[in-house]
């Protein structure tokens, strides 16, 4: 994915809307959340586990709207409307899970920031 | 600012993701509102039960519980079935919104919920649950908890329904003069007394009080539910009407007051019954041509001279009855093609001398 992991503007809109210290609590809830939802996701692609599959993607996709990490919220909707099959061989899930890297890095040097 | 004057209330956000939780209820809290939340459906029900919400946001996607279950769960829950819901989901497709919002969802607001959104969605839902709570409250009012009950249940249904029942009709002999001959602080008093008399006689037999206008008023003895033996009941009701008026003027000739005098006609039959009016402003009612005899019998008391007169239906009711009816012969009624006979019910002597 290609583009900034974090829409600056959209961040700063929450950031106004709901406080800038909440939102660095919410960012930390976020990342601690997250990992298990990356987790979820993988365990239901190898259990094939449909149901589990997209409701942990549909999660993953609804915080990452609220972030503005927009690439990470296109690739998990992805996932949620395309289901297992769209998990394919894994490599989407992989590639999923470098899109969490570069927002959770982000976010992170935002928070506070 | 018009939240604050009218007080915060008190909102309920069932979400399982905890991201989603925390910031609806921040944006929530920054409107002043007091917020609680559940991790699923399951637990939102439960904490609605106990009562005290205002206002629930939903999610839909949950486990254990979800949001479509919760949606259908408080349709089938009379106490929670008015709760305002406003659904916040990102759920994909127009199906699913349209699927909550026929389940009784207000609104349906796509995550992530925009703040400003959120406000006017909360404060519009407010208000008419406000107006929907006014409303119940006039019912309760001017009905017994069966009308409300049954216009909670039909949900303001404004479609009619044919009905077996009698209706009856009541008003003061004389009302005018005696308006004339005193203070309007005594005539609404003296009103305020005779309508809790006349609703606890008609309310204690089963009867329903539907209309009120100056001292006359209506009502339904098997709608909107149904009532069996309607008719004994309704000339039942009568006869306590009649006696507690004997009763009140007793008290005013003490207080040196003219007595009042009541006559009731009642008929049954066929009635076509329902709520009329919008759904912002809906009273129940009934049409047909029992409704327009009892009215009839009710005005020939003055001429027959009796103070409780019936249709030849609710006399065949009576056939069991120690109640004593005589027969007045065909009277021909304004608006009736042929004479329908008409019976006086015997209201019993004062009740000082059936005591003992």
């Amino acid at each position: 994915m290609s583009g900034p992991a974090i829409d600056d503007v959209a961040f700063a809109e929450l950031q106004a809307s709901a406080g800038a210290e909440f939102v660095d609590e919410l960012v930390d809830t976020f990342l601690a959340e997250a990992p298990r939802m990356l987790a979820e996701l993988r365990a239901a692609a190898e259990g094939a586990n449909a149901e589990a599959f997209r409701r942990a993607a549909h999660s993953l996709k609804s915080n990452a709207s609220t972030f503005g990490a927009a690439p990470l919220a296109a690739m998990a909707r992805e996932l949620e409307l395309g289901g297992l099959a769209a998990a394919g061989q894994g490599s989407p899930l992989a590639a999923l899970a470098a899109e969490y890297a570069r927002a959770a890095a982000r976010l992170a040097e935002l928070r506070g920031g | 600012m018009a939240d604050a004057l009218r007080g915060p209330a008190r909102l309920l956000v069932a979400d399982d993701n905890k991201v989603n939780r925390l910031l609806l209820a921040r944006s929530l809290e920054l409107q002043g509102h007091s917020v609680a939340c559940a991790p699923n459906g399951r637990v939102a029900l439960e904490m609605l039960r106990d009562g005290g919400f205002d206002l629930m946001l939903l999610d839909m996607e949950m486990p254990e519980m979800d949001g479509f279950q919760v949606l259908e769960q408080l349709n089938a829950e009379l106490a929670l079935r008015d709760l305002p819901v406003i659904v916040t989901s990102s759920l994909e497709g127009i199906g699913h919104i349209v699927r909550c919002i026929e389940l009784g969802a207000e609104d349906y607001l796509t995550k992530p919920v925009n703040a400003v959104l959120l406000k006017a969605r909360i404060g519009a839902s407010l208000e008419k649950k406000r107006l929907r709570d006014q409303q119940k409250e006039l019912v309760r009012r001017f009905a017994t908890p069966e009308v409300a009950e049954d216009l909670q249940q039909s949900g303001f249904d404004l479609d009619g329904r044919r009905v077996d029942a009698s209706v009856l009709f009541c008003d003061i002999r004389d009302f005018t003069a005696l308006v004339e001959s005193q203070q309007p602080e005594e005539t609404i008093e003296l009103l305020n007394t005779y309508y809790t008399l006349m609703f606890d006689a008609i309310n204690g037999h089963g009867g329903v009080v539907n209309q009120m206008i100056g001292d006359g008023l209506m009502a339904i003895f098997g709608a909107p539910l149904p009532l069996p033996g309607h008719a004994a009941s309704a000339v039942h009701a009568a006869l306590d009407m009649v006696e507690l008026i004997e009763l009140l003027g007793v008290e005013r000739r003490d207080a040196g007051r003219a007595p009042l005098r009541i006559g009731v006609g009642i008929a049954s039959g066929e009635l076509i019954a329902g709520y009329t009016g919008t759904r912002r402003r809906a009273t129940y009612t009934c049409i047909g041509d029992t409704v327009n005899l009892a009215a009839r019998l009710e005005q020939h008391t003055k001429t027959a001279q009796r103070a409780i007169l019936v249709d030849r239906a609710t006399r065949a009711a009576l056939a069991a009855s120690p109640v004593a009816v005589e027969p007045l012969g065909p009277v021909a009624f304004r608006g009736k093609a042929a004479p329908v006979e008409v019976f006086a019910v015997a209201s019993g002597p004062p009740p000082l001398a059936r005591d003992g």
